[in-house]
């Protein structure tokens, strides 16, 4: 091969630019690397395209932007993408994402409020209903005990004081005696809780010959809040006493067991 | 040919053989010594394609970008490493302008010749002198010549396409091409010496 016309024929100027078929590319490699002149002449062609290209560059900016290329880089291996075109400037992609960002923070807080708003208004209204019912109750509690606040002062009640005996000296309880509508009405807050198991049993009591009969059972005292209990009484009763007796009451009074006992004033 | 230029070029590339496997098996390092060598070559081509300083640079990060990310796909077979990363400078640069909807792009592409800067008035030199040095190169060279190096090198137009766009028969384009190569080597030799 003609080495020297192959130099000057210009085709390793072509492999410079790269425009050379594939094949040709192939041969001109070869013959480089068989031929040092070959080589040395393609490197002084590149070395000139070099130059002028290098003085065709209006300069760089100062700053070194390999880290920035590093960055770019980086992030693409990760997404695993060849991100050839880079976006430029397009602030206005970015600020519309960070706006849609925004407002999307903004309506989840307002929906989280809202919510928060309904859970606390639901809480206000059972709190409510929960008051009403404390005042529904209170009145109720209040009628109650102003009817029988009514009961007790009426003009025809006997009043029976009925004081502690020996079993029990600091006992005392009352009987209010409603004899038209022939209800008893035991004010029991003088005796003291019944032990369990036992029950206090009030008796209408006739004196000559000494008749005891049996009125009723205390039997809700532990959880009667004021100790006030209606009895039924038909008796033409001359005296009331109360005794301890096994729960569920006796047939007869345990005398030993008499708390409290008074007498009808005679009227 | 001044034998000094050849020395140096000589270390020179055979270093840079050895570089570029390293950066064929993704060595950073090696990688960073061809940035550092071409960016200013990549900007240059990008540049003169696209006339716009910034624009040139972050083009040249995303050519060097594909050169990282498609270095499995350079063959030293096929051509000469800077061929290939100078191809893929151009292709982004004009990939570029037909992305901004150039409507005529060979002709957008020819219409700014070097030659267009070279022939400013002197009294603009002192506000540009990044020119200066093209100046400098191109001394001598005829219009044609530097047109002709223009659309080969930097705009990547076939010989046919360049023999039409400069009214030159196609069999004279290879050998005007080397001859205009000839004049840009004897200056280059010139600062040199």
């Amino acid at each position: 091969m003609d080495i020297e016309k192959y130099i000057s024929s210009g085709i390793l100027e072509l492999y410079v630019a790269g425009l050379l078929t594939e094949a040709e590319n192939k041969e001109v490699s070869e013959y480089a690397k068989s031929h040092p002149e070959i080589e040395r002449e393609i490197r002084a062609i590149e070395a000139s395209v070099l130059a002028l290209s290098k003085a065709a560059s209006p300069g760089l900016s100062e700053k070194s932007k390999l880290d920035e290329l590093w960055l770019k880089i980086d992030g693409n291996d990760k997404k695993g993408v060849v991100k050839l075109k880079q976006p430029r400037k397009n602030w206005f992609a970015y600020s519309g994402w960070a706006a849609a960002a925004v407002l999307l923070v903004g309506l989840w807080w307002v929906y989280n409020q809202n919510q928060e708003l309904r859970t606390d208004m639901q809480t206000t209204v059972d709190e409510v209903q929960q008051l009403e019912n404390q005042i529904e109750e209170a009145r109720y509690s209040l009628t109650q005990t102003q009817e029988l606040f009514n009961s007790l002062r009426d003009k025809d009640v006997t009043i029976v004081p009925l004081s502690g005996q020996k079993v029990a000296p600091d006992a005392y309880a009352r009987a209010y005696w409603k004899k038209d509508t022939q209800q008893v009405y035991i004010d029991a807050q003088g005796l003291p809780e019944p032990p369990s198991g036992m029950v206090y049993q009030v008796w209408s009591l006739k004196l000559s010959p000494l008749t005891p009969t049996s009125i009723g059972l205390l039997d809700s005292f532990a959880t009667d809040d004021n100790k006030v209990f209606i009895l039924e009484n038909a008796n033409e009763s001359e005296a009331f006493g109360i005794t301890l007796e096994p729960a569920g009451g006796s047939e007869t009074p345990t005398l030993e067991q008499l708390y409290t006992l008074g007498a009808v004033a005679a009227s | 040919m001044g034998s000094f230029f050849y020395i140096f070029s000589e270390n020179l590339l055979m270093e840079l053989d050895l570089l570029v496997q390293r950066f064929q098996e993704k060595d950073r390092k090696a990688f960073e010594k061809l940035y550092e060598m071409y960016h200013i070559n990549i900007h240059g081509v990008i540049h003169t394609i696209v006339r716009d300083k910034e624009l040139a640079e972050e083009l040249a990060q995303d050519v060097f970008i594909k050169i990282w990310n498609n270095a499995d796909s350079y063959n030293s077979t096929k051509g000469r490493f800077f061929t290939w990363i100078l191809n893929i400078a151009r292709n982004t640069a004009i990939d570029e302008l037909r992305s901004r909807n150039y409507k005529n792009l060979k002709k957008n592409l020819s219409a700014d010749y070097f030659v267009g800067i070279l022939e400013r008035p002197d009294s603009e030199e002192e506000d540009a002198p990044d020119t200066k040095g093209l100046k400098k190169l191109v001394k001598g060279l005829k219009e044609k010549c530097i047109e002709l190096i223009e659309l080969l090198y930097f705009k990547g137009y076939t010989q046919k396409d360049a023999s039409e766009e400069l009214k030159i028969p196609l069999g004279t384009v290879k050998t005007r091409n080397r001859n205009c190569i000839s004049q840009l080597r004897d200056n280059i030799d010139l600062e040199w010496i």
